[in-house]
């Protein structure tokens, strides 16, 4: 994890997990212990209230209704669009298009520019480390265009192959769709220089965030990538909104991808012509209330500050590490010098499904299984892993009963 | 004992554990410790029983009108519900399992503790049972 100790400011804990009203409550009869936030993050009271007073006072469809709620609704709206563009660096609000988030995001790019503007023998590169959402849509543009996905190496430690990479770039190459940081091992992937190779070769670079918005500081134009995908559900915001950032230039040319309301200009049973950006991308009337509570979830994380948030989840990683390590049995999976709070790991003579189900009796919430990344799982020779993953409102004494029930069962299972 | 009898026995195993989770775990696990070893010739694929997310083998045999399982799985928790299953059936008539009436999840809270998943996965290893204790029926009518 990339920190600057010089300018991070120690975050006061206690006063964040004030802000989460479901971090305090007992799951079997215990305190819970929070340790899913790769599949999803909590919400604070700030979002919570988002989504309460939007109901409550200006619920309206948007964009095309002139009384009053449906203008505070608007404006709301896309008060959000102006909160992702700070948050991620974009030139302008009409790069950023709202989605369900990353899955949809990738779906997006990858039957709008993919079916437009790949044909026979072009190459996708993607990484070993993907989730299924990024491996499937290719997959899918591949047997409806004739191109061929390639697959970037992951190395024993769990970060990629750059060299392989390099070798895998050709002309041949169009696009190439990594994420910045591994939902199932946390890695931070060199993302700046995988785009400036990919774009060395001609082709475009597509960025899955969902491991990185809560995380990382983002900025689109320093990592010049040609797409982005985060989010909102994995950022402390609601779930079932998120967002695709992607160079005008290149999502003017590209087809929609649905078709609806709002993405149109002119519609007639002759010829319809389409929505100037974002709204060419942004069919049917959006998910209004998630959207405009997702912008106090970015402006949560820019309080806090990334670089605070990356200190303390970064402290929380190493201390889970060593002490997670000594155990008996255990073996980390994915030990990248560079990661996000993701600590993967399988214990010898113990299914993965009973640690998760042993510890979930003790209130602490961890993930089992393949995390969506099947192909990495057979990589690693493992079924699946535990994953315990890390967020701003968790602490070193969750930490040390992760442990206690971990020692617990593997004293249980000798 | 009856299959009324076990389940009335496992009700009052688990009433001790007063509701507690994580013993209600452990409890398990040191069931399906005790469960008799499947022979690594009867973990087949055929064997394996669809619709559990752990994988879950299964075998019954037919003695004297009797049916006796075998079962493994390759987690164990799973291993300590399928035991709960074979200790109720072994021994029991190819109608009485058929008929049977299994209450004994409700009775001590099985879907409380072992989640919404592996409560499905514990129907389709009693389905499968019955499975079995039909085809032994049509078997015994077949032959007598």
């Amino acid at each position: 994890m990339t920190s600057s100790p010089a300018v991070t400011r120690v975050l006061d804990v206690e006063a964040i997990r004030k802000q989460f009203p479901i971090l305090h409550q007992q799951v079997n009869g215990r305190d819970l212990v929070y340790f899913d936030n790769a599949a999803t993050s909590q919400k604070p009271l700030v979002v919570i209230d988002a989504l309460i007073d939007y109901y409550k006072g200006y619920n309206a469809n948007i964009h095309r209704g002139i009384h009053t709620l449906a203008e505070k609704a608007t404006k709301a709206y896309e008060e959000t669009r102006h909160t992702a563009r700070t948050f991620i660096n974009a030139r302008s609000e009409q790069e950023i298009i709202f989605t369900r988030g990353v899955t949809e995001s990738l779906n997006l790019v990858a039957s709008s520019y993919g079916r437009a503007f790949l044909k026979t023998n072009d190459e996708i590169i993607i990484s070993g480390l993907e989730h299924h959402s990024n491996i499937v849509p290719w997959q899918i543009v591949c047997e409806a265009t004739g191109a061929v996905l390639r697959v970037i190496p992951v190395l024993e430690n769990g970060a990629l192959d750059l060299e392989a990479y390099k070798k895998l770039l050709s002309p041949r190459t169009k696009v190439v769709s990594v994420n910045h940081a591994s939902n199932s091992l946390g890695t931070i992937n060199p993302v700046k220089e995988i785009i400036a190779l990919a774009h060395a070769a001609g082709a475009v670079a597509v960025i899955d965030g969902a491991q990185t918005g809560a995380h990382v500081a983002i900025d689109v134009q320093d990592l010049d990538c040609d797409f982005y995908c985060l989010s909102s559900h994995k950022m402390y915001g609601p779930t079932g909104t998120g967002l695709l950032y992607g160079k005008r230039e290149l999502l003017e040319k590209m087809p929609p991808y649905q078709a609806g309301g709002e993405m149109i200009k002119d519609v007639t049973f002759a010829k319809t012509t389409y929505n100037d950006l974002p709204y060419k991308f942004e069919a049917g009337t959006p998910n209004i209330a998630d959207v405009v509570a997702y912008k106090y979830a970015m402006d949560f994380i820019l309080g806090l500050g990334h670089e605070n948030i990356a200190a303390h989840e970064h402290a929380l990683l190493t201390y889970a590490t060593e002490r997670v390590s000594t155990l008996k049995g255990v073996r980390l999976i994915g030990t990248a010098p560079q990661k996000v709070g993701v600590l993967s790991f399988d214990v010898k003579g113990i299914h993965h499904f009973d640690i998760g189900q042993m510890l979930d009796s003790r209130g602490i919430a961890v993930r089992t299984g393949h995390h969506c990344t099947q192909p990495l799982m057979e990589c690693f020779q493992v079924e699946g892993t535990v994953r315990a993953s890390f967020a701003v409102y968790n602490t070193k004494k969750e930490i040390d009963q992760l442990v206690e029930g971990l020692e617990r069962i593997i004293n249980f299972m000798k | 004992m009856n299959i009324e009898e076990t389940q009335d026995a496992i009700t009052e195993e688990f009433s001790l554990l007063d509701g507690d989770r994580e013993m209600a775990v452990f409890y398990l696990m040191e069931l399906g410790q005790k469960l008799p070893e499947m022979p690594e010739a009867d973990r087949t694929e055929e064997n394996v029983v669809k619709g559990c997310q752990s994988k879950v083998w299964l075998s019954g045999q037919l003695e004297d009108g009797k049916v006796h399982f075998i079962a493994d799985s390759n987690t164990a928790i799973t291993k300590g519900l399928v035991s709960l299953l074979v200790r109720i059936f072994n021994g029991q008539t190819p109608d009485a399992i058929l008929n049977a009436n299994l209450t004994f999840m409700n009775r001590i809270g099985m879907e409380r503790f072992i989640g919404t998943q592996r409560s499905n996965g514990f129907g389709a290893m009693i389905k499968q049972m019955k499975l079995y204790a039909l085809a032994f029926k049509t078997k015994m009518q077949v032959n007598s």
